[in-house]
């Protein structure tokens, strides 16, 4: 069973369609009461850093999700659940995020925003979560802010303007900055790989 | 690097697939859910359903159907038709879409733009700008492209986009259904005034149109509708024409 914690905004539908369609099930977790039974846990994204923020701690799930990345259980935050991951964000200056992955996400600044559309997505470290990819798949992405840190935790890089992680890896916490629920078949082939071998 | 992006947009009325020309003359075109899970198979990038019924018949058999799509393809749906509140948005991004696209109550409610773009984020908030030229310059028309705003559409696109809005869909009623190329002029002027995505709709009839409303109109996506429906160009087609012209797609 797949928990995805909901946080009021994001929209929990498609990514539990698309585990359904995978042959897994999803609950959906809006208490950490909701949590038992659960063996992997997504945060998803869509909204702002604060409004999430402020929203997982009027659920009681912000010390829940702390506990369960400090037991280093699976988590894969995708989109804004990626930049939670991170220490902060530009986007709402005086929030702290879970900080498992350091520095700071910063406006997108160069192009279009929100940086929509689909792109590319360059590995630079291999692991099973690329199992099966040629590399030259696109994702689906939209976002405003991104983590332009590239470190011993990125595992892809995407570039629009500046490069930045569009999937980040520690222990077993996994983020990608794109939709794999919206990414046509590549991105049900990455949800299947975290959810069978991450 | 970010690719260009083919959208089909299937027209709705009362659960069926419709196409007219020029904003009338509807006539049936089809099964909603097989012709996204074909568009879907067939590597379209993103998908629109509009409800063009706008009745209140058909405005349940939406929600419905929007349930049923997204059951089955797992790429961004965008949906539109009749929106006039925030609580209609959150009834179709709970039933599984994406993105909203709105339209005349956004010109006659232009909060409704700042309201749902806190409330659910300016990445699902499309407007969508039916545009006609009345003299040297272009309106933006509402109530289904039957009645002029007033609005320069130009104006309306930037004032949209500090509102909140995250892409326009621009639709040239005089180019729609037409399939006799876009409003490339009026495209380019949209694309270098905002800095949101724009999607080009209306008058797609061949693949030489298609990579124009890119290279010329600056378009970020084309939205099509005719030309799929009647398998006049296939999506595969214009993803091979558009590579080997040196556009990025998919």
């Amino acid at each position: 069973m797949i928990g995805l914690i909901n946080y009021g905004a994001g929209n929990l539908r498609s990514i539990s369609q698309a585990i359904t369609v995978l042959g897994y099930e999803a609950r959906i977790i809006s208490s950490p009461e909701e949590a038992e039974g659960i063996k992997k846990l997504i945060i998803p994204g869509v909204g702002s850093f604060g409004a999430a923020l402020s929203e997982i701690r009027r659920r009681n799930l912000e010390n829940f999700v702390r506990d369960w990345l400090t037991d280093k259980k699976p988590l894969l935050g995708i989109c804004l659940g990626l930049q939670l991951l991170c220490e902060s964000s530009e986007e709402s200056p005086t929030e702290s995020g879970f900080g498992i992955f350091p520095g700071r996400c910063r406006k997108i600044r160069a192009g279009k925003i929100p940086h929509t559309g689909w792109n590319s997505v360059k590995i630079i470290n291999n692991d099973p979560i690329f199992d099966g990819f040629a590399g030259d798949e696109k994702f689906y992405f939209v976002h405003s802010f991104s983590r332009l840190e590239i470190d011993c935790f990125s595992l892809a890089l995407t570039e629009y303007g500046e490069t930045f992680s569009s999937v980040l890896k520690r222990d077993s916490t996994y983020a990608c900055q794109f939709h794999p629920e919206k990414s046509g078949a590549s991105g049900l082939n990455f949800l299947r790989n975290w959810v069978e071998k991450c | 690097m970010l690719t260009h992006r083919i959208i089909p947009c299937l027209d709705i009325d009362d659960g069926f697939v419709v196409k007219g020309i020029k904003f009338n003359d509807l006539i049936k075109v089809g099964d909603p859910v097989a012709l996204a899970l074909r568009y879907y198979q067939e590597g379209a990038d993103e998908l629109i359903l509009l409800d063009v019924g706008a009745t209140v018949k058909s405005r349940k058999t939406m929600i419905e159907l929007v349930e049923k799509v997204s059951a089955h393809i797992f790429i961004p749906l965008t949906v539109g038709g009749g929106i006039k509140s925030t609580e209609d948005i959150k009834n179709l991004l709970m039933a599984g879409a994406d993105k909203v696209s709105l339209c005349t109550a956004a010109i006659q409610n232009p909060s409704l733009i700042e309201e749902a773009a806190s409330q659910f984020g300016s990445q699902c908030v499309v407007i969508s700008i039916d545009a006609a030229r009345c003299g040297k310059s272009w309106h933006a028309f509402i109530s289904g492209g039957k009645i002029d705003s007033g609005l320069d559409a130009i104006e309306w696109a930037r004032h949209a986009e500090q509102l909140g809005a995250g892409e326009i869909l621009l639709n040239s009623i005089d180019q729609d259904g037409t399939q006799s190329g876009y409003d490339l002029e009026l495209l380019s002027l949209i694309s270098e005034k905002v800095n949101v995505p724009v999607i080009a709709s209306g008058g797609a009839g061949s693949l030489d149109q298609i990579l124009k409303a890119i290279t010329i109109g600056k378009a970020d996506a084309v939205l099509l509708a005719s030309s799929l429906h009647s398998r006049k160009l296939t999506i595969k087609q214009i993803k091979e024409f558009l590579k080997e012209k040196g556009v990025e797609v998919r």
